[in-house]
């Protein structure tokens, strides 16, 4: 912080506040690791097609439950072994990328937005609009989120999409809460008052003055909100309600090598460990983002 | 005097949080144009309520029961909104109390200050810039271009206030409310913004109520001085005469309990607690 001295009184060149906020990330470890993992995670899923060994979805009962490579019995071009049906276990767990994170981001990205709009307008207007709303996150909050989604995926229809739906309604409430909360200490700031008495209207004060203040704690939120949307969508193709049977995903996966736990654990182990480090590096990315961005927000 | 620029009169107001307590007693005071007049009290006095009243953003838990606030003759609390909104934030602007947290971290300055200019104004961007650096260049700002593009965390305390109050008198207004605008600065730096304010004002012609709990700064800069307690007024009048003669045993004790730097080993001399306990009763029976 600076002091108020007569000396400094010239004002201190800087970056910008993106360029200030970039180099506050990258001296995060946290997020260095969280990051790159997703990252090269997003690459992995975009060139799957060029990235798989094998087609993920050919089956070869000759090459059934071979055992991953260094094994006795191991193909050498099976890396990760092959299911029951000979299908090649890296190249589906390559594909079931694809899935995971499509779900991961436009599913946290609706739930943000939903969460963040009503949070605004909760934190903002107060009085029976804050009262409708937080009510509504209250109720929302006692339901159990697992069966929730499947109940509403299974309303819903099975499929990618009902699955992002499913979670962007069930965990909106999470946003709202922390959007209303910082809504509610930056309208008290200053520069909000300043806003109102010059007449801005409500809206452009949210979009201006507020919501910019609000992003740093939003980034955090929705990439462990990824997170959370990797798990769910897992448990719902798990149990057989996300995308259909021939498209690959690690929930599916793992349901399949489920039956075979104790003839050929590989095919079960392998998309355990991928949705493993799917979840920590989106919560190391959460946690790092909030570590790196608050302190600069709060200067 | 001349004709008041604005007029409070018997304004008394309430807050709904809690027990209702009133936070404002029959306030009546007059602003003349292009003075200084100091608004002193303790915390919780109402100093707040009334520079926020005149800014007309009052917060809801907060109710005006009866009172006038006469700006040139007119009551701005039965004004429709139409007309108010000339007045708030635009005839009536105001330097706010800590430029710390005064400016939004994450817009630049020129954006901060050009605000106004663009949304009252009609100014587009470069209308709006070339006005920007004239007021930084008027409260002393050199490398103006630099300020403008820099954040506010950028800007040491002393740089934003100054350009916290080039933003106050950048619509040319007739009143601008100071609410403490030096108590979260030191001294020397104070006494650079106080002197600036004085400047700004006199080059302006723009009258200021400046609200503080500094009986030193009020010495240096207001023409006159009302003193509130509890939500009333309990004196008013020129500084001089009230700083050198107080009529009042609580502006006594107030000026008694200032720091004497010519006599440290006398200490501190809080006001004593049977004049406040008695002052409150005495207040208590004009707000009811």
């Amino acid at each position: 912080m600076t002091d108020a001295s007569a000396s400094s009184f010239l004002a201190a060149s800087g970056p910008s506040l993106a360029s200030r906020r970039l180099r506050a990330l990258l001296a995060e470890p946290k997020v260095i690791i969280g990051g790159g993992l997703i990252l090269a995670l997003i690459v992995i899923a975009l060139f799957a097609p060029w990235i798989a060994p094998k087609n993920p979805l050919d089956q070869d009962l000759m090459l059934a439950s071979l055992p991953p490579a260094g094994l006795a019995g191991a193909e050498p071009s099976y890396y990760f072994g092959t299911d029951d049906l000979g299908r090649d276990v890296l190249s589906r767990l390559i594909y079931g990328a694809r899935i995971a994170l499509i779900v991961a981001f436009v599913a946290a990205s609706l739930a943000a937005l939903a969460g963040t709009t009503l949070g605004l307008l909760a934190g903002w207007y107060r009085g029976w609009v804050d009262g409708l709303i937080s009510r509504l996150v209250d109720i929302w909050m006692a339901f159990p989120p697992v069966l929730l989604s499947i109940l509403l995926v299974a309303v819903l229809g099975a499929g990618v999409g009902s699955v992002i739906a499913a979670i962007a309604i069930i965990d909106w409430t999470r946003f709202c809460r922390v959007v209303r909360a910082e809504t509610m200490a930056q309208a008290e700031a200053d520069y909000v008052t300043a806003a109102r008495a010059i007449g801005f209207p409500p809206f452009h004060i949210l979009m201006r003055e507020i919501l910019p203040n609000v992003v740093p704690a939003l980034l955090a939120l929705v990439s462990l909100e990824m997170g959370i949307a990797v798990i769910v969508e897992a448990i719902l193709s798990f149990v057989g309600l996300s995308v259909s049977s021939d498209t690959p995903t690690w929930g599916g996966m793992i349901a399949e090598g489920r039956q075979f736990i104790h003839q050929t654990w590989w095919v079960f182990a392998a998309p355990l460990a991928a949705l493993f480090a799917t979840v920590l590096a989106f919560n190391q990315l959460g946690d790092g983002l909030r570590r790196a961005l608050d302190p600069v927000l709060r200067r | 005097m001349t004709a008041p620029i604005l007029s409070i009169l018997r304004l008394s107001a309430v807050s709904e949080l809690g027990n209702a307590e009133p936070i404002l007693r029959n306030v009546s005071l007059d602003l003349a144009p292009s003075e200084t007049l100091g608004l002193v009290g303790e915390s919780g006095a109402g100093k707040s309520t009334v520079a926020k009243a005149l800014l007309g953003v009052l917060p809801r838990t907060i109710t005006i029961t009866q009172g006038e606030i006469l700006f040139e003759g007119r009551d701005l609390r039965t004004l429709p909104r139409r007309e108010t909104r000339a007045i708030f934030g635009d005839a009536i602007t105001l330097v706010p109390q800590d430029p710390m947290t005064a400016l939004n971290p994450s817009r630049r300055i020129e954006a901060q200050l050009t605000d106004g200019l663009r949304l009252r104004r009609g100014m587009n961007a470069r209308e709006a810039h070339k006005r920007a650096l004239e007021l930084l260049a008027e409260v002393h700002i050199r490398d103006s271009e630099r300020v403008l593009r820099a954040y506010p965390h950028q800007l040491s305390g002393g740089m934003r206030q100054r350009v916290l109050i080039a933003a106050a008198f950048a619509l040319e207004p007739k009143i601008i409310v100071a609410d403490e605008p030096t108590t979260a600065l030191d001294v020397t730096v104070q006494k650079q913004i106080l002197r600036l304010m004085r400047q700004m004002q006199e080059a302006h012609g723009t009258a200021v109520i400046f609200v503080t709990h500094d009986l030193g700064v009020v010495a240096q800069i207001c023409d006159r001085v009302t003193l509130l307690f509890a939500g009333a007024v309990i004196e008013s009048g020129a500084t001089t005469d009230i700083l050198s003669a107080p009529r009042h045993a609580y502006t006594r004790a107030l000026i008694a309990a200032g720091p004497r730097y010519d006599r440290p080993d006398a200490g501190l001399k809080p006001v004593p607690e049977a004049l406040v306990a008695e002052l409150r009763l005495e207040v208590e029976g004009v707000g009811r």
